[in-house]
């Protein structure tokens, strides 16, 4: 265990050692700004037209017209942002050839790969918990729900972590750190977009197991509030498949 | 301390290491030789436990490298050929980092960080980024990662590569303080290197042994003649004369030189100086014919004048 929690300081340090966390954070939190204010903007001028009528004056609804689709546009922009937490994670190393510091000291390979997942998941949790500030001024003038919110952000950071998961796998498959983004960044958006299938073959049994798969499909409810066990199921299943196959691919050293 | 028994490596269709056997006995420096893609680096690779092999065994410091591989990496230090830093970590804080990896004890870290950068001459770059020092230092902090666990068996791939000629000495000398304290396996193929600092030489070739013992024994086995190679003031005229001395076989002219051999195990030296004083014909320079380089070659060629 101490093994993986050196292994966490030292690529946490990494990250904010270079430049790449201060970018990513800086880029994530301003277009998260953004969609922020323009949903806070549009759901204002909305709540006074409904407001006009008593019967739609019942219908304004903070979290499901600011939260839920501020925390949708956060899960897209994840898509992007993931892939670069996570292709410099063992692609440099063999790149740079500390992979060989790291494979001739007395870990083993699931340490490295739980080093390496939990560093990410630092990164992720900080990114979501800058975010979260924005959301003060909500709290503070409106009076939204607080399980939503709660339950929308445990949805985000089970996606982001299952993304990570991904973003490990293809980063131990190649010592090139764009190769290794760009595939992830695929990956991810095939997932994402999975779920469009559904309105192909109206309601099918394939294209029911197809939209299964798809990120965005298990993420709705959450940020309405509602946590389903399939949902939270899906997206711990993804990050122990990503990284069962990241720890395949470094151990298979030892065979081949 | 190190053994190796028939080790193969294949990559493919591509045979790495091929039966290799050899032994190294603890407390001395031993040089791993051979040509360019000889098997040096799989072979140290296969060592420290950073490849598998395709068969064989080897077995460091009592523990078989693929049954107990953990307990080998506890007890060795290894340079890789490429130097394994994290240019954004300070010195002082990679070397932390490796002492945790190599499972350092918590309350000996700190220790263990003072000694390796006063071992390694790296006290005045403690503080500074990886990517800011020289080469040099780098390589340096590559030796000192490797230390510090306090190896039994340090294991140097190429640790003298890509320095200057005052940074190769100081490297060497570092390596040399080391003897007695640990066993050290290093490759190379700058030849003088080896005489300088290594007890004895394995010598591998297309990852095949070619020889394995001191200089000694390896030049007892593979030079049936010994010799030397004279320079006098008065030329190559009169090389003739040196035939007359009992026991010579054979005189030959090379370039501006003249070189005097003889069957093993005599010693006619004094003889030749002799002669030239004698005679007058200005002993400029006289040096012993067995040096590495012949060796090396004969015995990387395979060929034996036995």
């Amino acid at each position: 265990m101490s093994n993986v929690w050196s292994l966490v300081k030292k690529e946490v340090r990494s990250y904010f050692g270079s430049p790449i966390a201060y970018v990513v954070m800086f880029s994530f939190l301003l277009l998260v700004g953004y969609f922020f204010y323009s949903l806070v903007l549009w759901f204002n001028s909305q709540a006074m037209q409904m407001a006009q009528n008593p019967y739609y004056a019942q219908q304004v609804n903070i979290n499901e017209m600011v939260f839920s689709p501020l925390f949708h546009n956060m899960s897209i922009v994840l898509i992007f942002v993931i892939p670069l937490l996570t292709m410099r994670l063992l692609a440099e190393e063999k790149k740079t050839g500390t992979d060989e510091l790291l494979y001739t000291s007395p870990l083993k390979v699931g340490e490295i790969v739980a080093g390496k997942y939990l560093a990410a998941l630092v990164l992720l949790a900080a990114l979501l918990g800058l975010t979260a500030v924005l959301s003060i001024f909500v709290f503070a003038w409106g009076n939204p729900e607080l399980a939503p919110w709660l339950t929308g952000y445990l949805g985000l950071f089970l996606m982001g972590s299952a993304f990570i998961a991904v973003g490990l796998f293809f980063s131990s498959l190649t010592d090139n750190q764009i190769v290794a983004a760009i595939l992830t960044l695929m990956t991810l958006l095939l997932f994402l977009l999975l779920n469009w299938v559904s309105s192909l073959g109206s309601g099918a049994a394939w294209t029911k197991v197809v939209s299964y798969l798809s990120f965005s499909e298990h993420f709705e409810d959450m940020t309405r509030g509602i946590i389903d066990t399939k949902d939270v199921i899906y997206y711990l299943s993804v990050s122990f498949f990503g990284l069962f196959l990241a720890h395949s691919v470094l151990q298979s050293r030892r065979w081949r | 301390m190190i053994e190796v028994r028939e080790l193969t490596k294949k990559y493919g269709e591509l045979v790495a290491v091929d039966g290799l056997t050899f032994k190294v006995e603890p407390g001395r420096i031993w040089g791993l030789l051979g040509p360019n893609a000889a098997g040096k680096t799989t072979t140290m690779r296969i060592l420290t436990g950073y490849l598998p092999a395709t068969a064989g065994h080897a077995v460091v410091a009592g523990h078989d490298v693929f049954d107990e591989p953990d307990a080998v990496k506890r007890v060795i230090g290894y340079l890789p050929e490429v130097v394994p830093l994290y240019l954004d970590m300070t010195v002082s804080g990679y070397l932390g980092f490796v002492a945790e990896i190599k499972q350092v004890p918590k309350a000996q870290r700190k220790a263990a960080v003072a000694r390796v950068l006063g071992s390694a001459g790296l006290k005045d770059v403690g503080g500074r980024l990886i990517k800011n020092i020289s080469r040099g230092y780098k390589q340096r902090v590559g030796i000192a990662q490797a230390m510090i666990n306090d190896p039994q068996v340090l294991i140097l791939d190429e640790p003298t590569i890509g320095l200057d000629p005052a940074q190769i000495m100081e490297i060497r000398e570092l390596i040399r303080g080391l003897r007695g304290e640990h066993t050290i396996l290093l490759s190379t193929h700058i030849l003088p290197e080896v005489t300088q600092v290594c007890d004895g030489v394995v010598i591998i070739n297309e990852g095949r042994l070619k020889a394995c013992g001191s200089f000694e024994e390896l030049a007892a086995s593979f030079e049936r003649t010994d010799g030397v190679v004279v320079k006098l003031r008065r030329g190559t005229d009169e090389a003739a004369l040196f035939r007359g001395i009992p026991g010579v076989e054979t005189v030959a002219i090379e370039g501006s030189e003249i070189r005097i051999e003889w069957r093993r195990g005599r010693d006619l030296r004094d003889d030749v100086a002799r002669l030239a004083l004698d005679r007058g014909l200005g002993l400029r320079e006289m040096r012993s014919l067995a040096g590495i380089e012949d060796l090396y070659l004969k015995i990387v060629s395979g060929r034996s004048e036995q």
